[in-house]
């Protein structure tokens, strides 16, 4: 790992010399340990470490589940049900599975807005943000394989409309969606032999995640970290070793965070579940309401917004691509919206529109946000969820318009010389204190 | 590799033999990378016993005016439904009403047996399973994206782009048809 200080690791022992001279990997965990870390890094900067404990509980626990279920049409279904009734601890092995993954896409949204709002992503760490778009992307691929296996009917149904999005191509070239549906069924609609491939990806991708997570993970360490006010570290005094400060405080955050994740998986497991995987997959009948999982929520929202098969899919695919150009979409010299006051507002817009999306992406598109009278069969009229959708899309996308143009045109707040001057200069850092903390320094 | 090869040789312009054998050697490798990549990739597309079923039969007797059932063909649902005068009226009224892909409802039954409509029971949008009676049309209502389709199966307004599909199908017998 390039970026990496010269090591200060020295073997006490015999042995410790000895391996250390056939395979370094002690050295290689003390440096990672000793890693220069900014001094400044606030509790957002804490989800890298619970993402990374997110991974391993859904790897053990799924590895023990793939021991009880079985992945075959008939028999997938009751499979999960002995699990939850007969396994020992089943239901607990499960559950922390199941609501792992909410948790799991908790924190990399929380992980991802903290790297888009303190520009987490512009040189020299565009790699590292793509690397973490490439990981989203996998967990989307496993979450949406994960949720079919237990062969409910919202299992069946998020198959069938997730696979029938690349029926979209036949618009494009006929018969180019068709071939590339019935390739990834195995069939002429989503089946047995369906149910099987997904069993097999949603075992493989959590360890190409992990695979990536190693790269991401090296990325991070070529340019170090950045830190809340987005300037480079300068000298020694602008850093702390990673250990024992940040195993410190991640090892706090992750508790905190745990003790959520423990209210989920026993206090109220199905909360995020849905009634209809309840019941067995039945190919001859969808369930009346389908939504996907919460974190799916926005981008179904912006499916639904538009009324043209191909153009409501490409805008879905879209959503995501977008993130992968952002470092050179922002055209901001300034990395920490903390010094852009314009942008910060149009920032918490996005996470705004964002959630709103995944609000319309849980109703039916033809729900009233505003009812503003009756039609003459007693349909409400008004403001519709699907409208509210289409103005939240377009802002979705537009930020990242805005994005481009502001960074062009902006005059942000002066930014401070080092990491050390606004620390010990004492001055509380949030909104506005930055000119400040500039001036004391 | 290349650069020692060349160094090594007097005339450094000229193909030499170590470059011969880098040619065949990529060429072999990619050739052969190929020819093992597709039977990956073929492995995937529809198992032999899954493309042999091909057609099912049904007997129709018991389906009352009116009613529908949804029976399974390769794994798919499809209507037959037994259709009241006033359904077949109503899609016949709309045969030149304007819509996304416009066909009459005499070309979606077999003639004569336009009180039997048979469909691929799958919304053209994303694949769900229309229900039957919702939508202004009472025809069908996707529950997904709210695709609205009117008694002859075809699609009026929603994200759907095409009408429910009419698979081949034969009447066989009096009481009986034959799917696929």
């Amino acid at each position: 790992m390039s970026g990496h200080p010269p090591s200060t690791y020295e073997p006490k022992t015999g042995i410790e010399r000895w391996l250390d001279t056939r395979l370094p990997i002690v050295r290689l965990a003390a440096d990672l340990m000793d890693f220069p870390t900014p001094k400044n890094l606030n509790y957002w900067w804490t989800f890298g470490g619970i993402l990374a404990v997110c991974l391993v509980t859904q790897i053990v626990t799924g590895v023990i589940l793939a021991m009880h279920y079985v992945p075959n049409a008939d028999m997938a279904f009751n499979s999960v049900e002995h699990i939850m009734r007969d396994v020992n601890y089943g239901w607990l092995i499960r559950y922390i599975h199941a609501n792992g993954a909410s948790m799991f896409f908790l924190a990399v949204y929380i992980h991802m807005a903290r790297g888009m709002y303190y520009g987490s992503y512009k040189a020299p760490r565009e790699v590292l943000w793509l690397l973490g778009c490439v990981i989203y992307l996998l967990m989307m691929a496993t979450a949406f394989m994960g949720y079919v296996l237990p062969w409910g009917q919202m299992s069946f149904a998020g198959a069938v409309v997730i696979t029938n999005l690349f029926s979209a191509f036949d618009q494009v070239i006929p018969g180019l969606g068709t071939a590339i549906t019935t390739w990834l069924w195995g069939g002429f609609a989503v089946g047995g032999a369906t149910l099987n491939r997904f069993f097999s990806l949603h075992y493989l991708m959590p360890f190409m995640i992990a695979g990536v997570v190693v790269l991401h993970i090296w990325a991070l360490h070529v340019p170090g970290n950045n830190n809340p006010i987005g300037v480079e570290v300068k000298s020694k005094e602008d850093t702390l070793p990673f250990h024992p400060y940040y195993t410190v405080k991640d090892g706090f955050a992750i508790v905190v965070f745990f003790i959520l994740f423990a209210w989920f998986v026993f206090f109220a497991p199905e909360a995020l579940g849905h009634v209809d995987n309840q019941v067995m997959a039945n190919p001859l009948v969808t369930p009346a309401h389908i939504v996907p999982e919460w974190y799916f929520l926005p981008f179904y929202a912006i499916l639904r917004s538009i009324p043209q098969k191909l153009f409501g899919v490409l805008a879905m695919f879209g959503a995501i691509a977008v993130l992968f150009v952002l470092p050179w979409i922002d055209t901001s010299k300034v990395r920490s919206m903390r010094y852009r006051p314009t942008a910060r507002i149009f920032f918490l817009m996005f996470v705004a529109a964002a959630i709103g999306l995944g609000w319309c992406g849980g109703k039916e598109p033809d729900d009233m946000v505003i009812t503003m009278g009756h039609t003459a069969t007693g349909d409400p009229t008004g403001f519709s969820v699907v409208w509210f959708s289409r103005i939240l899309a377009l802002y979705y996308f537009g930020y990242f318009a805005i994005l481009f143009f502001l960074g062009l045109r902006e005059h942000p707040l002066p930014v401070p010389a080092n990491i050390s001057t606004p620390v010990l200069g004492g001055a509380a850092m949030p909104a506005g204190s930055a000119a400040q903390a500039e001036k004391k320094g | 590799m290349v650069d020692t090869a060349n160094a090594d040789s007097p005339l450094p312009d000229t193909p030499n033999r170590r470059d011969f054998i880098h040619i065949v050697a990529v060429a072999g490798a990619v050739g052969g990378a190929a020819a093992l990549a597709w039977p990956l990739i073929d492995q995937m597309n529809p198992s032999a016993d899954t493309l042999a079923l091909a057609t099912v039969e049904y007997d129709f007797s018991k389906v009352a005016l009116g009613q529908q059932v949804s029976i399974n063909w390769r794994g798919k649902p499809v209507f037959i439904r037994h259709r009241t005068p006033a359904e077949i009226a109503a899609a016949v009224a709309d045969d030149h009403a304007s819509m996304p892909d416009p066909q009459t409802d005499e070309a979606r039954v077999k003639p004569g047996k336009s009180e039997w409509l048979v469909l691929i029971g799958v919304c053209t949008h994303l694949g769900c399973v229309p229900g039957f009676g919702g939508g202004e049309y009472h025809g069908w209502l996707c529950p997904c994206h709210g695709s609205v389709y009117d008694t002859s199966g075809r699609i009026r307004h929603g994200p759907a782009p095409k009408n429910l599909a009419v698979p081949n199908y034969a009447f066989t017998g009096p009481t009986k048809v034959k799917i696929g």
